[in-house]
């Protein structure tokens, strides 16, 4: 069926036609004619952000908390640059997202003319793939494409830059029989070779562990149900990334927690005491190794990815298989019920009896108090009250977001955002924006710093225009929680620029706004206010004025191996000075 | 102070570095050059020489012939990252598939009397150049070569009055009936 319009109502017919209900942007001159088809449909509905790194990390939110790619539409120029950072936030984490970003007219481009920028110059390395459309012919594949690049393979953001001249031009819009791209088909199925050899070293571990990651969530439902089955198969302790929690059970006996930087003992330690490592759809971050040459010095490794590129680029694996999780998992249980693979009992049950000695540190154990609000139980009682309800939990980024990782229990897929690679202050309550909108009528919170949450704040006016009752829960310790902690470990405790100066009153902001403002500085009244911040069905920021000089345990500090962390107890025990504890290497990392 | 390079720890493991010709089959299509130029230049790695042409007009297919060194891991990771652009279809390391055919070609300018115009003439016929422009106190020479041969001529000529070198860059080929694909049979 091919029927005549115009290049803007293309975009929006190919938005319907991919499934979009909804999109994200911000009018501006070069996209005129596109907010003009936008006004004469009602199939897609538009949100206004109010800036455009809000509309891609709402994108992000979107996408994250449904699985579906998410769709920004922006104008040439400040537009594009604005969207930026998001654009390089959704590509750290591998977020699918289709950005569309008017352009000048095609004669007008590379003339300096009004609110021109080389989108797709600048976007080029914080994109998957990037296009600009020159011609109307193209348009239909070009857009349909897109969603193909960024969904398949390793997702990620894809641009598509229009310019205006060919918004207004009519053209025949085909849906094409199918969106792939011509020759770019990313490797899904896993080498069986590989994964046969991956089974027997499993088979025959004494000290196995499972570390996932974020390719588990980006690879569907499907591979989470898969994990857990293989996970119960073997009976091997799992650990996960930042970005992979909730793709198994947090509360289930074989999941260690989180590991790396701010993981727990008891899964760093794993890891680095482990014979096996299978790697499930995670990349060797620096926030996971540590000291590279230090890495789980004596596992053998089995790395899953469908991204050939990350596989033996930092940390060397013996097994590689190239593929999608859940097609590789599908494998793995497969295999592993036919060959009726048993794991070593005996060798599993000292490992275990390890495992439950490392855990019995109580690594995110803290001194409590009566007085003031300790972050970490503002955040245990966060969870408790919300833990029985449909919740998606975003962050910012800092010790708000580690500590969330830490004691919130994510037993689904899709129910945690937060800026893992990019690490991106400010996109915690853009992203609830998004995660709201995709679920109406779950409890979506943002889990917030004083000093993040300033950087995207205008986006409360989102909220209130659509009416999307997110919860903003500040960890208000007046200090950028995470330098100040730095400053302390690395600089001698020379708190420079980090305190949190001139902080407005955040309850009359939420007022101002619309919302609801709720404040708690003491620790018996927090249960009730929470409650009342939950059942409020409208936007509601809570300052929640919390201890300034809790710290985030256990840390791996820069240079140092899994076996030489810090934990919360640390300085209580051995009496060091916090600022002794890094050498001079070390302090050259970030 | 301590001085570091980069922000990370040195490598733990001093791996030699090779010289390794990469052949990369992509579609001709605009930005297709800034991407795998931006790729070595935002990892960090180097290119030695880049060579690039539509070989195939009709299916829009260019060939890039790029030479760079690096460890064995690097270069198994620009090979994979290479891989990972939308508009590569293939990328195939010639070093590693044998000794590939590797040549290029140069035009060299020498201006000079005397003596110096004599020993020109004698140097460029023992190289098997070709005189390509010749006025009464210069000459234009193409040599196609190895880029070790192609240095050495440069070396030679730079004695005898060389004023201006223009050179291609590496083309390159494995041996044997196998072909690498890209173009249509």
């Amino acid at each position: 069926m091919s029927e005549t319009m115009t290049g803007a109502e293309m975009v929006i017919r190919a938005l319907h036609d991919q499934g979009v209900e909804h999109i994200f942007g911000y009018p501006g001159g070069a996209v005129l004619p596109i907010y003009d088809a936008i006004f004469h449909q009602d199939k897609v509905q538009h949100i206004l952000v109010r800036h455009e790194q809000g509309a891609v990390h709402a994108a992000e939110g979107y996408a994250r908390s449904s699985g579906k790619p998410g769709v920004v539409l922006v104008t040439s120029g400040p537009g594009a640059t604005n969207a930026i950072t998001g654009l390089a936030d959704a590509m750290m984490d591998s977020i699918p997202l289709v950005c569309i970003t008017g352009q000048v007219p095609t004669h007008l481009i590379g003339s300096d003319a009004f609110q021109e920028c080389d989108t797709v110059g600048i976007t080029r390395h914080c994109t998957k793939h990037n296009y600009l459309v020159k011609s109307i012919e193209d348009l239909p594949r070009v857009l349909h494409e897109a969603f193909y690049v960024a969904q398949n393979g390793r997702p990620g953001p894809v641009v598509v830059d229009l310019p205006k001249d060919i918004q207004f031009k009519t053209g025949t819009y085909v849906r094409p029989l199918s969106n792939q791209h011509k020759t770019y088909r990313p490797t899904v199925k896993g080498d069986m070779d590989h994964i046969r050899a991956a089974i027997e070293l499993m088979a025959n571990a004494k000290r196995p562990v499972f570390y996932t990651g974020g390719g588990v969530i980006n690879s569907g439902v499907h591979a989470s149900t898969l994990l857990r089955e293989l996970v119960h198969l073997t009976g091997f302790p799992i650990t996960s990334t930042l970005m992979g929690l909730g793709a198994y059970p947090a509360s289930d006996k074989q999941f260690l927690g989180m590991l790396g930087m701010h993981g727990t003992y008891e899964a760093n330690l794993a890891m680095h005491e482990c014979d096996v490592m299978i790697n499930i759809g995670a990349r060797f971050d620096d926030r996971i190794t540590g000291r590279l040459d230090a890495f789980s010095p004596f596992s053998k490794r089995i790395h899953v990815d469908i991204d050939p590129s990350s596989i033996n680029k930092t940390v060397k694996v013996d097994i590689p298989i190239v593929g999608d999780c859940a097609h590789v998992l599908e494998d793995m249980v497969r295999l592993w019920r036919q060959s009726a693979q048993q794991s070593d009992k005996v060798a599993l049950q000292d490992w275990w009896g390890k495992i439950e000695g490392w855990r019995s540190r109580n690594c995110l154990g803290y001194r409590n108090s009566a007085e003031t609000i300790k972050p970490q139980y503002a955040l245990q009682r966060l969870y408790e009250l919300t833990k029985d309800r449909e919740t998606y939990i975003s962050t910012e980024v800092g010790q708000h977001q580690m500590w969330a990782a830490q004691y919130f229990k994510f037993e689904e897929p899709n129910r945690w955002m937060t800026s893992g690679g990019h690490g991106t202050m400010g996109y915690g309550l853009p992203a609830a924006v998004g995660a709201q909108l995709a679920h109406p009528n779950a409890l979506v919170i943002d889990i917030a710093g004083e000093a993040s949450i300033q950087m995207m704040l205008q986006e409360m006016s989102t909220a209130l225009q659509y009416n999307l009752p997110i919860k903003v829960f500040i960890l208000n310790n007046e200090y950028m929680g995470m330098v100040r902690q730095w400053q302390e470990l690395l600089h001698g405790g020379r708190y420079s620029q980090s305190y949190s100066e001139s902080l407005p009153d955040f309850v009359k902001l939420a007022e101002a706004y619309g919302g609801v403002g709720i404040r708690c500085d003491k620790p018996g009244e927090l249960d009730a206010k929470i409650l009342e911040m939950i059942n409020v069905n409208r936007p509601v920021i809570f300052d929640c004025l919390v201890d300034k000089q809790e710290n985030c345990f256990p840390m791996i500090p820069s240079g140092k191996a899994h076996n030489e962390m810090l934990l919360n107890d640390y300085l209580g025990e051995t009496g060091a000075d916090i600022s002794s504890v890094i050498d001079e290497k070390g302090k050259m990392l970030v | 102070m301590l001085q570091m390079k980069t922000h990370y720890p040195d490598a733990t493991r001093v791996e030699p570095s090779h010289r390794h010709t990469l052949a990369i089959i992509v579609d001709n299509e605009p930005g297709v050059l800034a991407r795998i130029a931006g790729l070595f230049s935002g990892r960090g790695y180097n290119i030695e020489s880049l060579t690039v042409t539509e070989t195939e007009h009709e299916a829009h297919i260019s060939r890039i012939t790029i030479v760079t060194t690096g460890t064995d891991s690097i270069i198994q990771q620009i090979k994979s990252q290479l891989e990972r652009l939308v508009p590569v279809h293939r990328v195939v390391d010639l070093t590693l598939t044998g000794e590939a055919v590797e040549r290029e070609l140069c035009l060299v300018k020498v201006v000079g009397k005397g003596d110096h115009r004599v020993e020109a003439m004698r140097l460029a016929s023992a190289f098997g150049a070709r005189t390509l422009d010749a006025t009464l106190t210069s000459f234009v020479y193409e040599l196609t070569g190895t880029t070790d041969e192609v240095e050495r001529f440069i070396k030679l000529m730079t004695a005898v009055g060389l004023v201006e070198v223009s050179r291609t860059g590496v083309a390159a080929m494995a041996r044997g009936a196998e072909g690498m694909g890209g173009l249509s049979p």
